[in-house]
């Protein structure tokens, strides 16, 4: 499929929030809706999470990943969008001019409006800062996904597991159909993250969880053959392992942020954006996972949706005037760092329905106390793995 | 294949040790004319002490006057500026400034200038802090003093290597990898002994950085040196970091090292160290998260704005230092034997100058290689026009240093194919970006088995 030089929406990632978005902006009757995937297939993270229930919620019944990718994909080029894999976008210039990589060389698109969806990736072993030397078979979970599931890989017998967020348990049910038994599972915080019945996983499986417990060092030659844990009274000890899963730790994949002259939230590392999901250059907008790591794929799908109808109000009578929009400064005054992120960041005249319709939030730790938020003040009582939505504040 | 060979004519050189030094020695003797075989120990090349470094093309202008390391920095600069454009090797012109953070650094600068005129780098320019700032907004505003050193430059470590010892095996070098020397005899010709099978050869040359000690045990006996490891811990930061500095910034050196640098990268990124730790253990280079930290924060110290930049990758490596500060360079004619030892820190600038310094220590009446082959290295400065650029590249397989499929599927093939996935890294930078492999590890293992996606 050749590439066009104009598009009415360019879409940046076809992961779930990037299909929906298509597919959504297609059944609203934009004519021409195109997906830029980099990877050769379309589909997102989920492609390689065999065993999830997805889809409930968006379709109706469970389904795989693998499913659930095909699915999000076929509604969106039935509904007329156009999916273009192995193409990157290089560059996010002003008003929506992308340069792009292909197969064939360089191509220059301008889109009249651009949604970014590119997704989130795990924090590395190297940015946490982990000691030791650098083995093989350290690996996020995003990286042992399709090495296990593609691949047909067996990276390793006995891993260790950082993290207890959702998708940890993910990586420990892949290590098993990997023929892998970790040999913990690690957890810096006082208590296992992730919610629902996901814990109940690991005691099934009589893997232990050490919670308030770091990863000090990673050791091997071109294998792991061990780990250093401390716990929370100091106390380090050695655990022999042949791999180690980093996993969680969610952060939006926005390198292309950097020289697009659209701002960056140093909190969410997202973009900023507006209560219509919209960057600060108002020809782009963003949706899923870009936005702030890690919402769930059904999520991601939802507010693809929702966005879509931003953008689509966009082109077809134009949204509120960018320029009017205000900052709304969230803080969590007595405990400074507590805040993980919040989001929209600024908000223009409400006089269209939002793509946002909360101000989404999430804490780094356990906080009870005072949050405010714009004017409004209130009471939080968080934990880092609950999302909390409020009511958009009201600015003066 | 080894036993073969060593009952037929037996090599002119060995070369022990598959490091910046090795490959670039290797080089010269091919292209003098001599039959050579390089002994690597270890499953690939380059996975010693040339796998860290801070990638820095010097002038030698902080040397010390005289010194061996002097001669060779300056003659290896010169020659990778003669034979780089050949070969696809890329420079960053970038310079260099030493910054004086206090009146007493700044008492110092004019000797070191001095220094640097005396070893004949005669364009350094003094600078007020004005002047420093003018050139590098970004830096800490309480800097004294600094000067500028406009030659120092950056190259890619692993390309440089790369090119050299394939331009030997292109021209008749052999390489063998998982080759420790374990033993040898001279004889009037040395006999190797090697896991790959026994070696004979006219002339033995220890490159072998910080094993050099050792292997001049296993094989005369007795060694000037005594290596013990400097480790050097790195931090590198995300490309959108490399806005913040244009030249390479240097501190003012003490006696024991030339402390720690923050410098772009060639391929677009921003790099803060290396630390110097002395330590005993010459194969494990532990990342310490303190001393990480201390790293990160030095560099917020020179570059304020370094604060809020994300890290992409932290490295550790280990330098063949020794009781001595000059290169270790010594020849025994009557054994066929020259010792390369303790090149501590500026292997890779001096590499092809050290070539030739010990190819002059041998007598061997080969006659040069009247045209020999010429390779091009795969291109992956990130100032250059890459792969990505180009139609028919067949896609990008690893996003975060935009590296293809046409690239990946090239550095598999050659004599200089890699053997281990850090080879197949060095040669591509697969893995190596911001994600560090989130995306792209299947793929990447997918090409390292020869099965590209």
């Amino acid at each position: 499929m050749t590439l066009p030089d104009m598009v009415d929406v360019a879409i940046i990632g076809a992961g779930p929030a990037g299909l929906s978005a298509a597919r959504h902006l297609a059944e609203a009757g934009i004519a021409s809706v195109h997906v830029l995937e980099r990877e050769a297939e379309a589909g997102g993270i989920p492609r390689h999470c065999l065993h999830s229930p997805f889809g409930l919620r968006e379709y109706g019944r469970p389904m795989t990943g693998p499913a659930y990718a095909r699915l999000n994909l076929r509604r969106a080029l039935s509904a007329g969008a156009q999916v273009h894999t192995r193409v990157t976008v290089t560059t996010l210039g002003p008003g929506g001019a992308l340069e792009l990589s292909t197969p064939d060389g360089l191509h220059q698109l301008r889109a009249r409006a651009v949604i970014l969806a590119t997704g989130a990736r795990e924090t590395s072993r190297a940015a946490r800062l982990i000691g030791g030397t650098k083995p093989g078979g350290v690996l996020t979970t995003g990286a042992l996904q399709p090495l296990v599931h593609v691949n047909g890989a067996r990276p390793f017998l006995a891993p260790l597991i950082l993290g207890t967020e959702l998708v940890s348990f993910s990586a420990l049910l892949t290590c098993r159909s990997a023929g892998a038994k970790p040999v913990a599972m690690v957890e810096p915080g006082p208590r296992i993250r992730a919610r629902w019945t996901a814990p109940l996983l690991p005691r099934l499986l009589g893997i232990p969880v050490l919670t308030g417990t770091e990863l000090l060092a990673i050791h091997g030659g071109s294998q792991v053959t061990g780990a250093t844990l401390r716990n929370a009274t100091g106390k380090t000890r050695e655990i022999a392992c042949d791999g180690v899963v980093i996993t969680g730790a969610f952060r939006p994949e926005s390198a292309l942020l950097a020289g697009s002259g659209c701002d960056k939230d140093p909190r969410s590392l997202g973009p900023v954006v507006d209560q219509y999901a919209r960057l600060t250059d108002p020809a782009y907008f963003a949706c899923g996972n870009a936005l702030r790591g890690v919402e769930t794929a059904g999520a991601c799908w939802r507010e693809g949706r929702r966005v879509a109808r931003s953008v689509a109000l966009a082109l077809l009578d134009g949204l509120p005037d960018p320029q009017a929009t205000r900052t709304i400064p969230a803080d969590t005054p007595e405990a400074p760092g507590a805040l993980a992120y919040a989001l929209p960041h600024r908000l223009a005249p409400d006089t269209a329905p939002p793509a946002l319709p909360h101000m989404q939030l999430r804490v780094t730790r356990d906080y009870s106390g005072p949050l405010t938020l714009g004017r409004d003040q209130g009471q939080l009582h968080a934990r880092p793995d609950r999302r909390i939505h409020r009511p958009l504040p009201r600015m003066p | 294949m080894g036993a073969a060979t060593s009952s037929e004519t037996p090599y002119d050189v060995a070369v022990i040790g598959a490091g910046v030094i090795g490959c670039a020695i290797a080089r010269r003797f091919t292209l003098d004319g001599a039959r050579v075989v390089v002994l690597e120990k270890a499953p690939d090349i380059l996975d010693g002490a040339s796998k860290a470094n801070s990638a820095i093309l010097h002038t030698g202008f902080d040397a010390p006057t005289g010194s061996l390391e002097l001669s060779c920095v300056q003659a290896g600069h010169a020659e990778y500026e003669t034979i780089r454009e050949a070969m696809n090797l890329p420079i960053d012109r970038c310079g260099a400034l030493v910054l004086a953070w206090d009146a007493a650094q700044a008492d110092r600068l004019p000797d070191l200038v001095a220094q640097g005129q005396a070893n004949g780098v005669d364009d350094l320019e003094m600078l007020t802090r004005d002047q420093a700032l003018a050139l590098e907004p970004n830096l800490a505003p309480h800097l004294h003093a600094a000067f500028r050193v406009p030659r120092e430059a950056l190259i890619d470590p692993w390309s440089a290597p790369h090119a050299y010892l394939l331009q030997a095996l292109l021209n008749g070098a052999e390489l063998r990898r998982n080759a420790e020397v374990t033993s040898g005899h001279y004889d009037g010709v040395w006999h190797l002994q090697t896991p790959t099978g026994p070696v004979r050869t006219a002339h033995v040359i220890n490159a072998a950085g910080n094993w050099g000690d050792v292997v001049d045990q296993r094989l005369i006996g007795a060694s000037a040196f005594t290596i013990r490891p400097r480790k050097g811990q790195f931090v590198v930061y995300d490309k959108s970091a490399a806005r913040l500095a244009r030249h390479i910034l240097l501190p003012v050196p003490t006696d024991k090292t030339k402390g720690i640098v923050v410098c772009r990268t060639i391929w677009g990124n921003l790099l803060v160290g290396p630390t110097a730790e002395d330590q005993e253990d010459r194969t494990t280079a532990d990342l310490v998260p303190e001393t990480l930290q201390q790293l990160r924060d030095k560099g917020a110290e020179i570059l304020p704005a370094l604060a809020a930049e994300e890290i992409t990758t932290v490295y550790a490596g280990l330098r063949p230092a020794c009781e001595h500060k000059d290169y270790q360079i010594s020849a025994r004619p009557e054994q066929g034997y020259v010792t390369v030892g303790a090149i501590r820190s500026t292997g890779l600038s001096s590499a092809l100058g050290t070539a030739a310094h010990v190819a002059s220590l041998v007598t061997g009446g080969w006659t040069a290689l009247p045209d020999p082959v010429v390779p091009e290295i795969p291109m992956l400065a990130e100032t250059e026009t890459r792969d990505w650029q180009r139609p028919g590249n067949d896609g990008i397989l690893c996003h975060c240093e935009r590296v293809t499929r046409r690239e990946a599927k090239a550095a598999m093939q050659g004599p200089l194919a890699p053997q281990t996935a850090a080879g197949l890294k060095r040669r591509t930078r697969m893995t190596m970006g911001r994600c560090q492999g989130f995306h792209c590890t299947a793929a990447f293992e997918a090409c390292l088995n020869g099965d590209a996606p």
